[in-house]
């Protein structure tokens, strides 16, 4: 094993304290910094879904009032999307993108803390939009006018925070394109680089390919609200509907943005553990970049209801289906990685191959929203809460957890408590599906999303739901519980944890991963 | 930015924002490109008078019922049709009267935007006068009747019977 260590290398001493991370330029560091922040979103975002599922526990309205109900319900979705899963992955891509292409550092260090800055101020400006006359935002986290062409001074908080998400993600997405297309080690060619590096190049396209068209929407919004244009006023000769066309146009592709990182470190984790090379590398680079394509041509599918000649919804309806092939490729693909492995069940096998089951879960309830006829009965309802919840928390978060638990011996130098991470993912699973899984009833009986009381015969489902949502929500606590005590009193790690392991971070790197790691690069040969 | 970044770097970073400045401006694009769009295959034309069809006979032996309702939103105006249903002919050319009366003392300007049941009516309404193609401004205290002169196509579905023609005054001005 090569190991390149330079510790003392760098020129300028580093600064300690607040000013390490308020000027922080390094991958490392910033990394952490997105990883730190995008967990406390969740448990914010955990928080207002805790207070949603409390009054739905029950039918009759107990705890909210309607409007803050509403509020809670679009910040929760807005955090979770824009506040956890993203900036989580763009933490991984920090602390992983250079390890695995044996890069130095990303490309543009000063923009990188940037983009990590901006997003605490974001952030205030959603939760502080709570405590502003009129609340927070409460159309919805798609804020459809004309509702968010109404509304106080918690929208124009909302469409402002949205400005500085966007920007920093654009910034995020044009330094890691950067990172991967030119700094990466000599003999790493682009087909022998690591699933999660491919996956994040494309996701990284996506996001400046969209990011920006989100920017255009919520500014045209902004004019509609303030400077009297009429883009979403009926009244001026504008269009609501236009407002669906080209928020979806950034929206479908954005569920892709939050799931092809996921596909990139389950494709990282199942090898270890299975102790065979990925099955099918190029064919994973294939549907990954078809997924990317597609998904810039179904947007449409979100809005079968709103109306359209039949020859569009036929058009959308079976370009959405065809996406479940590139998707069936990669789960083949996985389960093919396993098959005939030697394979052990760690905790963040465990999370990868939950990850697998659930997602094909979500996947196929995709499907059947796609089909138009059904679509057009269950749009709006808690079946579709199931279908995108089994995509983005089975899917999304339960690969970041899978991640997490894999990365973090060579980001602290220290093992986690094995017992508890299982005890973690068993605790995650059984109260996910018992939250999500009765959705999918609710949702096929006529049960509206977004409103705060129901018709008495959905009562029993509706416990159950809400039970399983506070045991998952109290799960996560747990996931806090570990990596504190990983990075307290954890074991020491040994250079090589898992091994199955053959990217570069493991083996031409010591762990814990140095501060400043191949200053030289690497010689990759496979 | 650093300047010791390398050369290479910057220029792709010049490139990529460029790419997303111009991102920005295809989203702005999209408005004059989905008109566009709906103008040439006639998704959208709620606000043009149609042409009418010179040949179109007319069907006597069916009758439709045609329903009017009027709502305002953000107007202190009345607004109401001086019949509350017609029967007409498909084919045969049909004119109803609404009558809007501004009760506050101001000037205030108002557009009416047109909604029809059932579903795909607006394919079978052939309007060629209506006060929805225009903005309508009323003196504090006026009152005025205006006039929608429309056929219903000879095409329209057998089981159709009733229909609706529903108009929303919204207002223009911004407070």
């Amino acid at each position: 094993m090569a190991v390149v260590q330079d510790v003392h290398g760098h020129v300028h001493g580093h600064p300690t304290g607040i000013m390490r991370w308020i000027g922080a330029t390094n991958h490392k560091d910033i990394g952490t910094m997105y990883l730190c922040f995008s967990l406390t979103m969740l448990f914010i975002g955990g928080f207002l879904i805790m207070g949603v599922r409390a009054e739905l526990f029950m039918p009759g309205m107990q705890i909210f009032e309607p409007e803050v109900f509403n509020s809670f319900t679009t910040l929760h979705g807005l955090i979770m999307v824009f506040g956890a899963i993203m900036p989580a992955f763009v933490g991984f891509a920090n602390w992983q993108v250079p390890m695995m292409i044996g890069a130095p550092d990303m490309a543009f260090a000063r923009m990188n803390n940037w983009s990590f800055w901006l997003l605490p101020v974001a952030a205030s400006l959603l939760i502080g939009s709570f405590f502003v006359p009129g609340g927070a935002a409460a159309g919805g986290w798609t804020f459809y006018p004309p509702l968010s062409t109404q509304g106080g001074l918690g929208v124009d908080m909302m469409i402002f925070a949205i400005h500085i998400l966007g920007a920093s993600s654009i910034m995020g997405a044009i330094n890691i394109i950067t990172t991967i297309l030119n700094m990466r080690a000599p003999g790493m060619t682009l087909m022998k680089m690591p699933m999660f590096v491919w996956t994040w190049l494309i996701t990284a396209y996506l996001l400046v390919l969209v990011m920006p068209v989100l920017a255009g929407t919520v500014t045209m919004l902004l004019t509609d609200r303030h400077f009297g244009t009429s883009f979403f006023n009926a009244a001026g000769g504008g269009d609501p509907v236009l407002f669906q066309h080209v928020f979806w146009f950034f929206g479908h592709p954005e569920v892709y943005i939050m799931i092809l990182p996921s596909f990139g470190i389950v494709s990282e984790v199942i090898p270890t553990f299975a102790r065979k090379p990925l099955f099918g590398y190029s064919s994973m680079v294939y549907a990954t970049a078809s997924i990317a394509i597609l998904s810039c041509i179904v947007w449409a599918h979100h809005m079968f209801s709103v109306g359209m000649p039949a020859a569009g919804q036929l058009f959308f309806m079976y370009a959405t289906m065809l996406i479940a092939v590139p998707t069936g490729v990669k789960v083949f693909n996985w389960t093919a990685t396993m098959w005939r492995g030697s394979m052990t069940f760690e905790t963040p096998m465990l999370f990868a191959i939950g990850f697998i089951l659930l997602f094909v879960i979500g996947g196929f309830s995709g499907v059947v929203c796609a089909l138009v006829p059904v679509d057009i009965q269950v749009q709006d309802t808690y079946y579709v809460i199931a279908h995108f919840h089994y995509v983005l928390v089975s899917g999304s978060l339960f690969s970041l957890f899978a991640g997490a638990y894999y990365w973090l011996p060579k980001w602290s130098g220290r093992m986690y408590d094995e017992t508890l991470g299982k005890w973690h993912f068993w605790l995650s699973m059984v109260f996910f599906n018992l939250t999500f899984f009765v959705q999918h009833f609710l949702g096929l009986a006529g049960m509206p999303r977004r409103i705060p009381d129901y018709a008495l015969q959905f009562a029993d489902f509706n416990m159950i739901s809400s039970i399983g949502a506070f045991g998952f929500g109290l799960a996560q606590l747990l996931f806090v519980y570990i990596v504190i005590k990983c990075l307290r009193s954890g074991e020491k790690a040994p250079d090589m944890p898992w091994d199955g392991a053959k990217t570069l971070e493991w083996t031409h790197l010591p762990t814990p991963a140095p501060y400043h790691s191949f200053e030289t690069p690497p010689v990759v040969k496979f | 930015m650093k300047l010791d970044e390398p050369r290479i770097n910057v220029k792709m970073l010049r490139k990529l924002l460029v790419f997303s400045v111009m991102m920005f401006g295809f989203g702005y694009a999209m408005v004059p490109l989905y008109e566009k769009f709906c103008e040439v295959t006639g998704i959208y034309e709620l606000q043009q008078p149609d042409v009418l069809d010179k040949n179109a006979k007319v069907d006597e032996t069916r009758i439709i019922n045609i329903q009017l309702d009027a709502n305002v939103r953000g107007l202190p105006w009345s607004f109401r049709p001086l019949q509350s249903a017609i029967q007409v002919h498909p084919g045969k050319s049909a004119e109803v009267i609404y009558e809007i009366s501004n009760q506050s003392d101001k000037t205030q300007a108002g557009q009416a935007i047109p909604s029809y049941s059932p579903r795909n009516l607006e394919r079978y309404l052939k309007k060629f006068e209506c006060f929805c193609f225009t903005q309508q401004e009323l003196e504090g205290g006026e009152t005025r009747q205006m006039a929608v002169r429309f056929v219903i196509d000879p095409e329209l579905p057998k089981d159709v019977h009733t229909a609706t023609l529903s108009y929303t005054f919204f207002s223009l001005m911004k407070d």
